[in-house]
């Protein structure tokens, strides 16, 4: 029986067949899951790394011991392993390795749109790309015969709608290979230069025969319908277009986005009229059959940014618009906010009520940049917060010194902070440095990291102390706060923008979602105390909102009893004393 | 565009954090039974966090595209009556709308920046939807918790697809963890004999 699959899950499933047997990944928005459902199989080894760079690393040690290995991550987590990727391009494996990248087209959850297939042109490796979750674990499996044939590591290109669409996947028994020998051999995995000039031809003697292998692999097919209409096209888009034009059109649908085959391509070009290539992002096929010489239509009609649709090549290919039903009045927007019970709303509205210049990370904190508390100046990428801060007040001297911070939640020091902060302390400037220590990893769904005692299984593992680490990066005030407790926050923070010397404040209180985490009773306003001047309504916490009890009667401010976890960051706020426990509120 | 008359499109809108992937598992789950070609898309990080959320389910004969168009949605699922109003331009004209009744103010109004828009569910029906809407959080305290919201509205939905109740108990069994099967089910039970409370 045919199961319902993320494809995530499908790829998961698919190294579990292809008799994996080991996955080292980085959390990360749209690939988190395929890692999370590896590490359902017990005799698939799984691990959260400290970030991408390591997970890849440890796929390849895992390789060179003989072993089928996967690591995962997304778009941007690949900028963070390029470094290995590029190298282990040379190597090669011993036993097979696939690495799964996840772009976000439409940046759902990213902070920029990159196309990741651009990795696999420069890096020289094949690149497999499925279109729903049945071909995720297909490829997944596939991807492993090819790594050991073709002596590479192979890229399974994902993205949003393919990782987050559920659809039908057969499943098939697990397999492991017996475990290949390891032998020592300089020539193939010490890339010094002598051995890596010697690779690099070797490198592109293997594009040549992966291109020769395109031509008739059953990665890539043709389906011919309508001859008038030839589109080519792989991934989501090919979903898209299969959508808006059935068997009004054929289609050469590319499975396999690096290396290209030509002589396909030139074939089914002859057999249609009008040519178009669908492709979400860049012009990465559409470039590779010009150069070809081959006529064809692509980012003309298509935009290079955001997600195609069905809609947008019928517009596009038939001219057809849909008829559709809307209100005349405008529709407030809602954007993501932090939960109720955050513990990053407080420190962030002590940030904002000090004017400090923040400079950001990446992670649910991000949020703290939306309205009311706007308490972000900069958020580039895993780490940046740190090393921008240092850099910004290097030229901007003790004035900035003690107005400005960075914040970084807790894993993302883990992933890329720690050399930010070696920086600092190395480089000696007064910076600032706030962790955002909610003991989890909150923005993908709650991993767990190296701070916070489990590991992937939820098992106990080795707790880092961040205090500690801190400590021996070179910075000698380490204090702790909790961030419920303004007034502590307050003192805190303007005790460590006046000192001379560099320091961190670990703003410590676990997310408010973790399951372990017990919440108080609901808070509740007295209306009679309230005197409507919105001091608690500063803080953005979605719990309250300002009502008329009557009609006609002044807004109030009136707590939702169903969203309050009683974290009392309100109540601080307000000078009336209006905020108190609810009559007969219980503790959950 | 390609006859997409035997497929159909139901759209599960609402605000992160209400439960709508659950709601989108169970109906997952309940299709796959009817051994149709059946795809669900899902969204997960940022937007979870309290923001607009949509899930897409779609079946038939050959589902293509994970994801709905405008103008596409067959069926519109919304738990909260602002998202059945942003979401409103997805309906296939002649589509139908279910929608719980609770609002929740987005960050803009809960500021002051924006209004809340009142009426909306005359408003939509003023542009000649069917929409059929219900109280499906206090449905769901009735059932024993507020969080089953999603399947009270699932219950609903299932009056209007063609699956039988033995199919929906299944899918339940297979989407929610044993502990809170009781809840769930009478949640669903609640939902689905819910037409005759609609306002």
């Amino acid at each position: 029986m045919k199961k319902l699959m993320l494809g995530n899950e499908a790829v998961a499933r698919g190294l579990y067949e292809a008799g994996c047997c080991l996955a080292s990944s980085y959390p990360g928005t749209p690939s988190t899951e395929i890692t999370e459902a590896a590490a359902k199989y017990d005799d698939l080894y799984c691990e959260w790394a400290p970030n991408e760079k390591v997970a890849m690393e440890v796929a390849l040690g895992a390789s060179i011991g003989g072993r089928r290995s996967f690591c995962a991550m997304k778009h941007v987590g690949l900028n963070v392993a390029a470094d290995p990727l590029f190298t282990a391009s040379y190597t090669g494996v011993n036993a097979g390795i696939l690495i799964a990248v996840a772009d976000d087209p439409g940046m759902h959850s990213s902070q920029n749109e990159q196309d990741s297939r651009h990795y696999a042109i420069a890096a020289k490796i094949p690149m497999l790309e499925p279109s729903d979750s049945a071909e995720c674990r297909d490829f997944a499996k596939l991807a492993y015969e090819l790594s050991e044939q073709f002596d590479t590591p192979v890229l399974l290109r994902l993205s949003t709608r393919v990782s987050h669409s559920q659809s039908l996947v057969e499943e098939g028994e697990r397999a492991v290979p017996e475990q290949k020998q390891y032998e020592k051999n300089a020539a193939k995995y010490v890339m010094m230069p002598a051995f890596a000039k010697r690779k690099h031809p070797a490198v592109e003697e293997r594009t040549r025969a992966l291109a020769a292998y395109a031509e008739a692999s059953p990665l890539n097919r043709m389906e011919l319908n309508d001859a008038r209409i030839g589109v080519i096209t792989s991934g989501a888009a090919y979903q898209y277009a299969r959508e808006a034009l059935g068997e009004g059109a054929s289609y050469l649908k590319l499975g396999m986005v690096h290396p290209l085959p030509a002589g396909l391509i030139a074939d089914f070009a002859a057999r249609v009229d009008t040519l178009y290539v669908i492709e979400e992002l860049d012009d990465v096929i559409e470039s590779f059959v010009r150069k070809l010489g081959i006529q064809c239509r692509g980012k003309e009609l298509f935009p290079l940014c955001g997600e195609l649709s069905p809609n947008l090549v019928a517009e596009k290919l038939l001219g057809q618009r849909p008829e559709t039903i809307s209100l005349e009045e405008a529709i407030p927007v809602r954007p993501p906010v932090m939960c109720a019970g955050c513990p990053h709303r407080g420190l962030f509205y002590i940030l904002a009520r000090n004017h400090c210049m923040v400079s950001g990370d990446i992670g649910c904190y991000t949020l703290g940049a939306g309205a009311p508390l706007n308490a972000m100046d900069t958020t580039i990428c895993m780490g940046a917060s740190i090393s921008g801060l240092h850099g910004f007040n290097k030229v901007c001297g003790p004035e900035s010194e003690r107005r400005s911070v960075a914040v970084i939640g807790d894993s993302t020091f883990m992933h890329s902070g720690m050399t930010g902060l070696a920086n600092v302390a190395y480089n000696g400037s007064n910076s600032t440095v706030i962790i955002l220590d909610n003991s989890i990893t909150g923005m993908t769904g709650h991993q767990q990291n190296p701070t916070t005692g489990y590991n992937i299984k939820g098992d106990p593992a080795c707790k880092i102390s961040l205090e500690k680490v801190c400590e021996a990066l070179g910075i000698r005030r380490v204090s702790v706060v909790d961030p419920y407790d303004l007034k502590a926050v307050e003192e805190r923070l303007k005790e460590e923008l006046a000192v001379e010397e560099p320091s961190v404040i670990i703003s410590r209180r676990p997310c408010a979602l973790l399951k372990h985490v017990k919440h108080g009773a609901p808070l509740s306003i007295d209306p009679e105390r309230c005197r409507s001047c919105r001091a608690c309504m500063k803080i953005g916490c979605p719990a309250i909102s300002m009502k008329a009890l009557a009609a006609g009667g002044t807004p109030k401010a009136v707590i939702d009893p169903t969203q309050c976890v009683g974290c009392g960051v309100c109540g601080q706020l307000c000078g009336f004393g209006a905020v108190g426990q609810q009559e007969g509120g219980k503790a959950e | 565009m390609k006859d997409t008359k035997n497929t159909k499109s139901i759209m599960i809108v609402g605000v992160g954090g209400q439960g709508t992937l659950l709601a989108s598992r169970v109906l997952g789950h309940a299709i796959l039974q009817g051994g149709y070609d059946v795809k669900v898309s899902e969204v997960h990080g940022m937007s979870q966090r309290g923001g607009s959320v949509v899930t897409y389910v779609r079946y038939g004969k050959r589902v293509d595209s994970p994801t709905v168009d405008q103008g596409q949605a067959d069926l519109l699922l919304a738990f909260e009556q602002l998202e059945a109003a942003r979401w409103l331009p997805w309906l296939k004209p002649g589509g139908k709308i279910v929608v719980s009744t609770q609002r929740i103010d987005p960050m803009p109004v809960i500021t002051g920046a924006a209004a809340y828009p009142e009426g909306l569910i005359e408003k939509i029906r003023d542009k000649g939807v069917e929409v059929l809407p219900l109280d499906a959080l206090s449905l769901a305290a009735e059932a024993g918790s507020p969080k089953a919201i999603n399947v009270v509205l699932i219950g609903l939905l299932s009056r209007q697809m063609e699956f039988a109740p033995e199919v929906w108990e299944r899918a339940l069994e297979e989407c929610v963890p044993p502990k809170f099967l009781e809840i769930n089910r009478k949640a669903f039970a609640l939902g689905r004999d819910a037409l005759h409370l609609q306002p």
